[in-house]
């Protein structure tokens, strides 16, 4: 009894804080009613299209699902897909971290950013280049087939090798955060008691970094499930869910099979990443000891060195091949045949792709600062404040973080292809749409960004500007946002990359009047013109360098030390 | 009892190259006794964690050698060094509870399952960890995450046993208890011990023998009474207690044990261990703040103004201005002396046997 009266004075309590602060109140509402509409809205109308038919609900598209081996296919082969990607890149990523963290490894700066790169990159750049490396035309496939004989790079092989390229980096990033926090005198108090080498990894290394290790397996899992550019491209035969999704709207048009597809990809991606948040993590026993002592072992014996230098160098030199590829691929007359240099692709591509690019361009510009904005302000009130809603609005943001795109898109075209009592407007075919898509698909980046800068900054520093006499809206613009701008923007710069490289979901949004250069790469791929393709990859890749490159600059005269984004998930 | 147990011998460590060299550890020769436990003490950079951490083999000398037990182990590497570590975050493995701490380097040697559980359980007791066996790290206080970490080196029946500033994560009080039962534990246990600190309380309560260090040489070797009341170098005096310098000069040679010195005009007879002085000689005389006295103003003798007095009920502290210097006197008991004030004039009386006498050095204030 006590307790309820208690909560019940609590929330009257907090509902007069609010309205003692009318914008802050303001505020709150509309971030709900954007994330309802834009967020929650879509996945919604996903479900609904999946399971009503004629205004009944009715599980046919599910019977039709499990019935026919064309329908439930795509599912296990995503999820074939999935666990290879997993394991390899996990297995991949490891040795990356732990030779970065506990070995005297040579140009550990350089090793760092290769092993990256493809983060940054657009997302089917790597399948691309699989192609002039492999394809039927390949410059290797000669060397290849001597050795293995006839083969294919499309379907499963293609696919795990690429995406394990792409999503490696992922685990690696969490592997090296984790191996980074395990304190190396755990390691060497185990040494001192007589443990090898391999026992100290075995009984200390391993067991502690399993969390680690499971939360990076499920990030790339989901990434794999969720890709959508590189099996378009490579997948060949090998159906996945995302494509098959996919061609189901836009060549059969069938809404309600995509749709129901569409769902079959959420819900493994969907509980994969909830384990991930809130079970993996909890494990952690990371932050349980004292400060680290920075000490870490130097000596290391050869049959240790040897494997875990080779690894690193075959996966950077991979990376490099690749990528390479992709850069010379763009200036050869014609692949495999005729190896002149030439700039005509350059020229070609520019005349196809101009608008695309200036499309790209315009609407990116114009959503990255909004979905900055939105994101570091949901990350402020999810950190710093108190109201009724404040677990709905943090359970829906988390949730942006793991729906796949192609979930999205297609929710994107059921939800706002009429009009709606929550948004009486057509938004089909507009830029924005397209527009609204780039902010809400990307505002985890700013919610990341935010909360992980907030976490960093005492509570009291903005306590003491309320106790001055500031209300919320001026200790958040005079005090806390000059604190966090420079997490701000390193968050706009990854923000501005994924809208230039995104493609899963977009690619439901787009129209004859707005379109996407990655939409026109993948035109290019679909009419075998790789040399176009990988000169606009290029073009592409040199843009968001740039574009991070001046973010860079701007975060560097800000402010000194702040820790930059990660850019997981 | 062998004399000469674990030895360093003309140790050097030197980290970097080029511009960004540090001589972390410079030509430290040291002999530790059977049983003994030996402070390794200094402000933080001085080098004797680097000492340390190439005793256990975790950081390899660039030059000189180390011997434990007669056998040299300087490059040995730690994990086959008879050597085992208290680490200064006690470095307890947070997956395990306290028995699977406890007995982990037992099962890293492949000992008998029976064996470990004895063992594991004499020293459980031996430190006072009873019943907190299932415990993980996480749920223990930091004493009890100390007491730990003691028990799994331990264990282990190492050589020497080697302490890096395992008390400096405990509050004040805690850090008073436990240093006196890990003296209490070494000793009942024999075992031979390096233990490093920054805290000079902490050595002179603890140690066997106090090595004083700084920018990685060794200051002075001696046991707790002699760094205190003979200490060699300026470094050491005030590093060790608080110490008041005087500037003077050797005014006589009165025997191989005994030398007039001229401070301000008034002469002191100050007995020396070994004679290096001759007469004219610049020197620092050092006298502690408890061995000065103070009478009123009188001739014949130092005399200066009270600037400072702190009463702290059993002290009574002042602070005397001569030429421009400042004596920091330190009466005991205040009740028994005469009380000076602010501005007063008084002469310093210097207790005649508490002097001692160093080769000059700069003052560094």
């Amino acid at each position: 009894m006590n307790s309820s009266k208690r909560k019940i004075q609590e929330i009257t309590g907090n509902l007069r804080l609010i309205w003692k602060e009318p914008l802050l109140f303001v505020s709150i509402l509309a971030i709900f009613y954007c994330l309802i509409v834009f967020v929650v809205f879509p996945i919604f109308q996903v479900f609904k299209t999946s399971l009503i038919i004629d205004r009944q609900l009715n599980f046919s598209n599910y019977s039709a699902i499990f019935s026919k081996r064309y329908y439930y296919q795509p599912f296990f082969n995503s999820m074939l897909l999935g666990i290879y990607t997993a394991t390899i890149g996990t297995i991949i990523g490891f040795i990356f971290a732990y030779a970065l963290t506990r070995t005297p490894m040579p140009f550990k700066n350089f090793f760092r950013i290769t092993a990256t790169f493809p983060i940054i990159s657009p997302p089917f750049v790597v399948a691309l280049s699989a192609i002039l490396l492999f394809g039927r035309a390949g410059s290797l496939n000669p060397f290849i087939t001597k050795i293995i004989g006839d083969y294919t790079i499309y379907g499963l092989g293609g696919l795990i090798l690429v995406e394990t390229i792409a999503y490696a980096p992922t685990a690696f990033l969490v592997l090296y955060g984790i191996l980074q926090a395990i304190d190396p005198s755990l390691e060497e108090a185990s040494m001192d008691l007589g443990a090898s080498r391999v026992k100290v990894f075995s009984t200390i290394t391993l067991p502690l970094s399993t969390p680690g290790i499971a939360s990076a397996w499920l990030l790339v899992f989901i990434q794999s499930l969720a890709d959508f550019g590189n099996p378009m491209v490579i997948s060949g035969n090998y159906r996945v869910l995302s494509v098959q999704a996919y061609l189901q709207i836009t060549g059969m048009y069938d809404l309600s099979r995509g749709s129901t597809l569409a769902i079959l990809l959420f819900i493994p991606t969907i509980v994969a990443f909830f384990l991930q948040k809130y079970w993996v993590s909890r494990k952690s026993y990371v932050t349980v000891t004292g400060k680290p002592t920075g000490a870490t072992i130097k000596q290391l014996e050869w049959y240790i060195k040897l494997p875990v230098y080779t690894c690193c160098i075959i996966f950077t030199g991979i990376v490099f091949l690749f990528y390479g590829t992709i850069v010379h691929g763009s200036f050869q007359t014609l692949w495999g045949v005729n190896p002149t240099l030439t700039l005509k692709h350059y020229v070609e591509m520019y005349q196809v792709g101009k608008d695309y690019l200036i499309d790209s361009l315009v609407l990116s510009a114009v959503a990255t600062p909004i979905a900055g904005i939105i994101g570091i302000f949901i990350s402020f009130l999810v950190i710093r404040k108190k109201f009724i809603g404040r677990g709905v609005m943090e359970f829906i943001s988390i949730l942006t973080f793991a729906v796949p795109g192609t979930v999205v898109g297609i929710g994107y075209i059921l939800a706002f292809n009429q009009k709606t009592v929550l948004l009486p407007f057509i938004m089909t075919g507009t830029a924005w749409i397209i527009i609204i898509l780039l902010v809400f698909r990307n505002m985890p980046v700013g919610i990341r960004a935010g909360i992980a800068a907030l976490q960093q900054i005492d509570p009291s520093i903005e306590e003491a500007s309320t106790d001055l006499g500031a209300d919320s809206n001026t200790t958040f613009r005079r005090i806390t946002l000059p604190m966090i701008a420079p997490a701000f923007f390193s968050g706009l710069a990854y923000n501005f990359v994924k809208a230039m490289t995104c493609i899963s979901a977009v690619i439901f949004v787009v129209s004859g009047k707005w379109n996407l250069i990655t939409v026109a790469i993948l035109g290019f791929v679909d009419n075998s013109r790789y040399a176009q393709a990988a000169a606009m990859c290029n073009l592409l890749i040199v843009i968001v360098l740039i574009a991070l490159g001046i973010i860079q600059l701007i975060v560097n005269r800000i402010g000194k030390g702040v820790r930059t984004v990660d850019i997981i998930g | 009892m062998k004399q000469d147990y674990l030895v360093l011998k003309n140790l050097v460590k030197i980290f970097g190259s080029g511009k960004d060299t540090v001589i972390a550890v410079d030509k430290v020769n040291l002999e530790v006794k059977e049983g003994e436990l030996v402070t390794l003490l200094g402000p933080s950079g001085c080098g004797k964690t680097t000492a340390l951490r190439m005793i256990s083999g975790f950081e390899l000398p660039t030059s000189g050698k180390i011997f434990i037990d007669g056998e040299e182990v300087t490059t040995t590497p730690p994990n086959q060094r008879p050597t085992t570590m208290v680490f200064q975050n006690y470095a307890l493995f947070p997956h395990m509870t306290v028995y699977q701490n406890i007995a982990y380097g037992l099962k890293i040697h492949r000992e008998k399952e029976k064996n470990i559980r004895e063992r594991t359980e004499t020293i459980i007791n031996l430190v006072g960890l009873k019943g907190l066996n299932d415990r993980s790290p996480a749920q223990l206080s930091g004493g009890q995450q100390q007491r730990v970490s003691l028990a799994r080196s331990l264990i282990m029946e190492p050589k020497v046993l080697l302490l890096d500033e395992p008390l400096s994560n405990l509050d004040a009080k805690m850090r008073v208890s436990t240093r006196l039962e890990i003296r209490k534990i070494q000793q009942r246990v024999g075992i031979t011990s390096v233990y490093v600190t920054h805290d000079q309380e902490e050595a002179m309560t603890l140690s066997d023998r106090v090595v004083i260090m700084n920018a990685g040489k060794i200051q002075q070797i001696g046991t707790p009474q002699e760094i205190y009341a003979h200490p060699v170098n300026y470094f050491v005096a005030d590093f060790i207690g608080k110490a008041n310098f005087l500037e003077g000069r050797v005014a006589n040679i009165l025997s191989l044990e005994e030398i007039e010195v001229d401070i301000k005009g008034v002469k002191y007879k100050v007995y020396i261990s070994k004679n290096t002085f001759s007469e004219g000689d610049r020197i620092l005389l050092i006298i502690r703040p408890e061995s000065v006295e103070l009478e009123p103003k009188k001739s014949g003798a130092i005399n200066g103004i009270i600037s400072q007095v702190i009463y702290l009920g059993s002290r009574m502290v002042y602070e005397i201005e001569i030429d421009k210097n400042f004596l920091t006197v330190e009466i005991t008991n205040p009740q028994e002396h005469k009380i000076y004030s602010i501005g007063e004039e008084v002469s310093v009386i210097l207790k005649e046997k508490s002097l001692h006498v160093i080769p000059y050095e700069e003052i560094k204030k």
